[in-house]
C-alpha cells in the first residue's frame, strides 16, 4: 500500500509551477490526459502511418458519406411520419392538392415543400446513400484487385462485405419510406419476389407485410430497419473494420525501401489527419452541391402510391438495379414462347422459375463475392502473410476473374436500364434483351480472356523493360548504315516496382502421408494450374546480371 | 494618372500589332450570336397563327390538291388506305392535325413507328388537308381552343396521367419503351392541342380515349397537370432528363465518383 502514491499522475509533492508548464494548453491536455489516459492513445494512434496513394482513400469516402447520411437523415427523422394513416394532402404542392395518401407521403412531401432547408437535406440524404454504395463497391474492386484480401485481412473483406449487404439494405429500406409511386412499385416487385419462394412464399408475404400487399405496416416496419437496427450494425461493423485496418496496418505498394515488414508513408498526426479530416469536408461539400443542384427521386411527380398505375421507366436505385436486372433478363419461356414455361404448378404448389432462378444465381454470386480470398488461398497454398498490395497485372487470374465478375454485374445492371437504353438508342426493346441475356452468359467470359491476355502483356513489357530499358524515341545510325533506336536503362526506383511480386507456379500432386492423393487435393491442383499455367516470372537478378553485360 | 496609363498602354499595344488574345475568341462569339439570335427569331416568326374555315369549299379543295400531291400515294385517291398506308376513313380533322402538325406525317421512312420531326407544312396547309379529310367522312374535330386553356384540376389530371398514360409515357411523361422498337414519346415539349388530339384519335400504337372514356374536362385536367408538373419539375435543380434511379446513378458513379476519385488523386499528388 505505500507505493500506490506513484501509480497517481497527480503528485501534490510536485512543485506548483511543475504541474503548470505550458500554460492554458498544458493545463488542459493534462487535465484530459490525468482522467482518460489518452495520451497513451494518441501516442500509438497518432504515430500510425498510411501510406500515400489515390486508391487508398476511397474507403474514407465511403466512411464520410455515411457520416454524410447520418446528420442528413437525423434531421429528417425530425420531421418523417412513418405511417400508412389515410391523410388528404393539402400542403403547399398544388398538383397534388387534395389528393388521399399516407401520412409517410405527405410528410416527405412537408419535407420537401415547407420544412426550411429540407429539401436540400432530403437531396444530400438521398445522394449520400448513392455515393456510400458506389464508393464501397469502389473500395471493394480496388481490394480485389490488389490482393489486399490476403492474409492476414481476409476476415476484414468480409467484414466489409456485410457492410456492402447492410448499405443495400439500408439504401432498399430508405428508398422505400417515402410511400410514392415509384418506391411502391418497388416494394411490389420484393413483395413478388417473397411470393415466388416455393411453399413458404405467400405466408413470408404476409408475414413481412403485415397481410396482404401492400398493407399498412410496412412503412413502419421498414423505418425502424431503417433508422435503428441497420445503423446500429453499419456503425458496428465499421468499428470492426476500422480496428482491423489499425491492427493489421496499411497494405502498400511495392516500391524501394517497402517490404513485408515496415509500412512506408505519413503518420496519422499530423498529417494524414489534417488530409483525411480536409477530404471529409471535399466530400461532405460535394454532396451537398449535388443536392443543391441536381434533382434525386421527385416524389412530387411520381405521386402517391397507388397499387394500380405502374410508370414506364420504373427502376429500384442504382445498387438494387443488378437484382431487378437479373428479373428482367430471366425468360418466361425456356426456347422461346412454345417452349417449357418457367412457370407450373405440381400438386398445387406453384413453382415460379422464372424468380427463383435469378434468386439463385444473385445469391450463388454474393456468396461467390464473400468467399472469394478463402477460395484463392486454398487454390494458391499461401500462408504467408502479404502486406504488400499486387499489381493487377501480376496476378492475371485473379484479375480476369474479377473482369468477368464486374461484367456480370454491369450487363446485369443493363439488364435494369433495358427500356431506357431501347428508347435512348433507338432500338427493339426485345433485341436489347436478347442481347443482354446473351451477353449475361458470354460477356464475362470474353472479359476474362481479354484481361488475362492485357494482363500478361503488360507482364511481358515489363520484363522487357527492365532487361531492355525503355524506348527512348531517339533513332540512332550505325556507321554501317543501320538504323537502331536507343534503349535507356530503367532507374532502379521504378525497377523495384517492376520485378518485386510474388511468383507462384501451379502445384504439384503428391500423396499424403498415407500415400494416396485425395480427390480434394486433384481439384486443388487443377485449379492451381488454371490460375498459374500462363504466368510470367518475375525478372531475377541474375538475369539482370546477364542483360546488363550485353 | 488613369488618363496617363491608358495613353501608355495604347501605342505600346500597337506597336506589337498584336489583338488581345481574347480578341478572335469575342468575334466569333459575337458572330454566333447574331446569327443564333437573326434565326431564332426568323423561325419563331414563320409559324404564323392561320385561321382557316375548315368547312369551307376553298380550304376542302386546297386540301384535297395537297392530299393529292402528298398522302395519296399510300393513303389512296379515296382515303381507303393501301398496302403501304392505312385508311383515313373516319380519323378526322384531329389526326390530320395532329400526324401532319407534329412532323409525324409525310412518313420519312419506314420504321417501327413516325417520328416528331420538323414539319414539312405549315398550320394553314396542315387544315387546309384536315378540312379535306374531314370532308370526306366525319371523325373527332380539332379540339376548340376553350378546351386547352389550361385550367382545369391539375391534381384530378395527375391522378388520371398516372392511372392511365404513365404505364407507358412515364409518369413525368418523360416517354418509355414499346415493343418492337416501338416507343411511348416524351410528353414535355408537346403543345396542349397535339396531347388532346393524340388522347382523342390514339396515334400509333396509343388507344383511343374518347369522350366517353375520359370527358373533355378530365381531358383538359391531364393536360393541366402535365404542363404544370413540366414548370415544377426543376424545384429540386436540374431534373437529370426525368427518368428516375438510372440517371440518378450514372451521374453518381460518373461525376459524383469521379469527381471524388479526381480529389484523391490531387490529395495524395506528389510535391505537396
Amino acid at each position: 500500500m505505500t507505493t500506490t502514491s506513484d501509480t497517481y499522475n497527480y503528485d501534490p509533492t510536485q512543485p506548483a509551477d511543475r504541474r503548470q508548464t505550458g500554460g492554458v494548453t498544458g493545463w488542459a491536455s493534462r487535465y484530459v490526459d490525468e482522467r482518460t489516459g489518452i495520451s497513451y492513445v494518441v501516442r500509438e494512434f497518432g504515430r500510425k502511418i498510411f501510406p500515400d496513394h489515390w486508391s487508398f482513400m476511397l474507403g474514407e469516402v465511403a466512411l464520410y458519406s455515411f457520416v454524410v447520411i447520418l446528420l442528413t437523415g437525423t434531421f429528417l427523422t425530425f420531421f418523417f411520419q412513418a405511417s400508412m394513416a389515410e391523410v388528404t394532402y393539402d400542403g403547399s404542392y398544388g398538383p397534388l392538392k387534395g389528393l388521399e395518401m399516407s401520412a409517410a407521403m405527405q410528410s416527405t412531401l412537408h419535407i420537401s415543400f415547407e420544412v426550411r432547408g429540407g429539401l436540400l437535406i432530403r437531396q444530400v440524404h438521398h445522394w449520400a446513400a448513392l455515393l456510400f454504395v458506389a464508393s464501397i463497391m469502389l473500395h471493394m474492386l480496388r481490394i480485389f484487385f490488389t490482393g489486399a484480401f490476403r492474409k492476414p485481412r481476409e476476415i476484414n473483406w468480409v467484414i466489409g462485405y456485410v457492410l456492402w449487404i447492410l448499405a443495400m439494405a439500408e439504401g432498399f429500406t430508405g428508398y422505400s419510406l417515402p410511400d410514392d409511386l415509384l418506391s411502391g412499385n418497388g416494394l411490389r416487385i420484393i413483395a413478388g419476389m417473397v411470393e415466388g419462394i416455393p411453399f413458404i412464399g405467400s405466408w413470408l408475404e404476409w408475414l413481412v407485410f403485415g397481410g396482404e400487399f401492400p398493407g399498412t405496416a410496412i412503412v413502419g416496419r421498414l423505418y425502424t430497419l431503417h433508422i435503428l437496427l441497420l445503423p446500429a450494425a453499419v456503425l458496428a461493423f465499421i468499428a470492426i473494420h476500422l480496428v482491423f485496418v489499425v491492427t493489421h496496418k496499411h497494405t502498400q505498394y511495392a516500391g524501394p525501401g517497402r517490404t513485408n515488414e515496415n509500412v512506408i508513408g505519413v503518420p496519422v498526426l499530423p498529417v494524414f489527419a489534417a488530409k483525411a479530416g480536409g477530404f471529409f469536408f471535399v466530400v461532405f461539400g460535394l454532396l451537398m452541391a449535388m443536392g443543391a443542384f441536381f434533382t434525386i427521386n421527385p416524389i412530387w411527380v411520381y405521386g402517391p402510391y397507388d397499387p394500380s398505375p405502374v410508370s414506364a421507366g420504373t427502376q429500384p436505385d442504382w445498387y438494387i438495379g443488378f437484382a431487378d436486372g437479373a428479373l428482367r433478363l430471366m425468360p418466361g419461356w425456356l426456347g422461346g414462347p412454345g417452349g417449357v414455361p418457367m412457370e407450373f404448378t405440381i400438386l398445387n404448389t406453384t413453382y415460379s422459375l422464372n424468380i427463383l432462378i435469378p434468386i439463385v444465381v444473385l445469391g450463388l454470386f454474393i456468396v461467390a463475392v464473400m468467399i472469394y480470398p478463402f477460395l484463392e488461398a486454398w487454390v494458391t497454398g499461401d500462408r504467408r502473410e502479404h502486406h504488400i498490395a499486387d499489381r493487377p497485372r501480376n496476378m492475371p487470374t485473379r484479375t480476369a476473374i474479377g473482369a468477368a465478375g464486374a461484367t456480370f454485374y454491369v450487363v446485369l445492371f443493363a439488364g435494369a436500364s433495358s427500356d431506357l437504353v431501347a428508347t435512348h438508342f433507338k432500338l427493339s426493346i426485345e433485341s436489347v434483351i436478347t442481347i443482354l441475356q446473351f451477353s449475361l452468359l458470354l460477356a464475362p467470359i470474353a472479359a476474362y480472356f481479354i484481361a488475362k491476355r492485357i494482363c500478361l502483356a503488360l507482364q511481358k513489357k515489363d520484363r522487357q523493360i527492365v532487361l531492355h530499358g525503355y524506348e527512348s524515341g531517339r533513332i540512332v545510325r550505325l556507321p554501317g548504315g543501320e538504323y537502331i533506336e536507343v534503349h535507356e536503362p530503367v532507374d532502379e526506383y521504378e525497377r523495384w516496382k517492376l520485378v518485386s511480386f510474388n511468383d507462384y507456379e501451379p502445384l504439384m500432386i503428391r500423396p499424403n502421408a498415407a500415400g494416396r492423393i485425395p480427390a480434394t487435393e486433384r481439384v486443388r491442383a487443377s485449379l492451381s494450374r488454371w490460375f498459374f499455367e500462363d504466368r510470367i516470372e518475375p525478372v531475377t537478378s541474375t538475369e539482370l546480371e546477364v542483360a546488363h553485360h550485353h | 494618372m488613369a488618363a496617363m496609363n491608358s495613353s501608355d498602354t495604347k501605342p505600346e499595344r500597337r506597336r506589337r500589332g498584336r489583338r488581345s488574345p481574347l480578341a478572335s475568341v469575342a468575334l466569333v462569339l459575337t458572330g454566333l450570336l447574331i446569327t443564333g439570335g437573326a434565326y431564332a427569331l426568323m423561325s419563331a416568326a414563320a409559324p404564323a397563327n392561320a385561321s382557316v374555315d375548315l368547312s369551307s369549299a376553298q380550304s376542302i379543295q386546297q386540301g384535297k390538291k395537297l392530299f393529292a400531291a402528298n398522302c395519296a400515294t399510300c393513303h389512296g385517291l379515296d382515303l381507303a388506305g393501301s398496302s403501304s398506308g392505312p385508311s383515313l376513313i373516319g380519323v378526322g380533322a384531329a389526326a390530320v392535325d395532329f400526324q401532319v402538325g407534329t412532323g409525324r406525317m409525310p412518313l420519312a421512312q419506314d420504321a417501327p413507328q413516325a417520328e416528331v420531326k420538323p414539319r414539312v407544312f405549315d398550320e394553314t396547309q396542315t387544315l387546309q388537308m384536315a378540312a379535306y379529310v374531314a370532308s370526306i367522312s366525319p371523325g373527332p374535330g380539332i379540339p376548340a381552343s376553350s378546351n386547352l386553356t389550361l385550367t382545369g384540376d391539375a391534381t384530378k389530371g395527375a391522378e388520371l396521367f398516372r392511372i392511365n398514360c404513365a404505364m407507358c409515357h412515364n409518369v413525368a411523361g418523360a416517354g418509355g419503351a414499346l415493343t418492337e422498337g416501338k416507343y411511348a414519346p416524351n410528353l414535355m415539349n408537346t403543345t396542349p392541342a397535339h396531347i388532346y388530339e393524340a388522347m382523342l384519335t390514339g396515334p400509333q400504337n396509343m388507344p383511343v380515349f374518347n369522350d366517353q372514356n375520359i370527358t373533355p374536362q378530365e381531358k383538359q385536367d391531364i393536360i393541366t397537370a402535365l404542363k404544370t408538373q413540366n414548370k415544377d419539375a426543376g424545384v429540386g435543380g436540374f431534373e437529370l432528363g426525368s427518368l428516375g434511379p438510372v440517371a440518378e446513378g450514372l451521374f453518381i458513379w460518373i461525376f459524383g465518383l469521379g469527381a471524388v476519385v479526381a480529389f484523391t488523386v490531387w490529395l495524395t499528388a506528389k510535391g505537396h
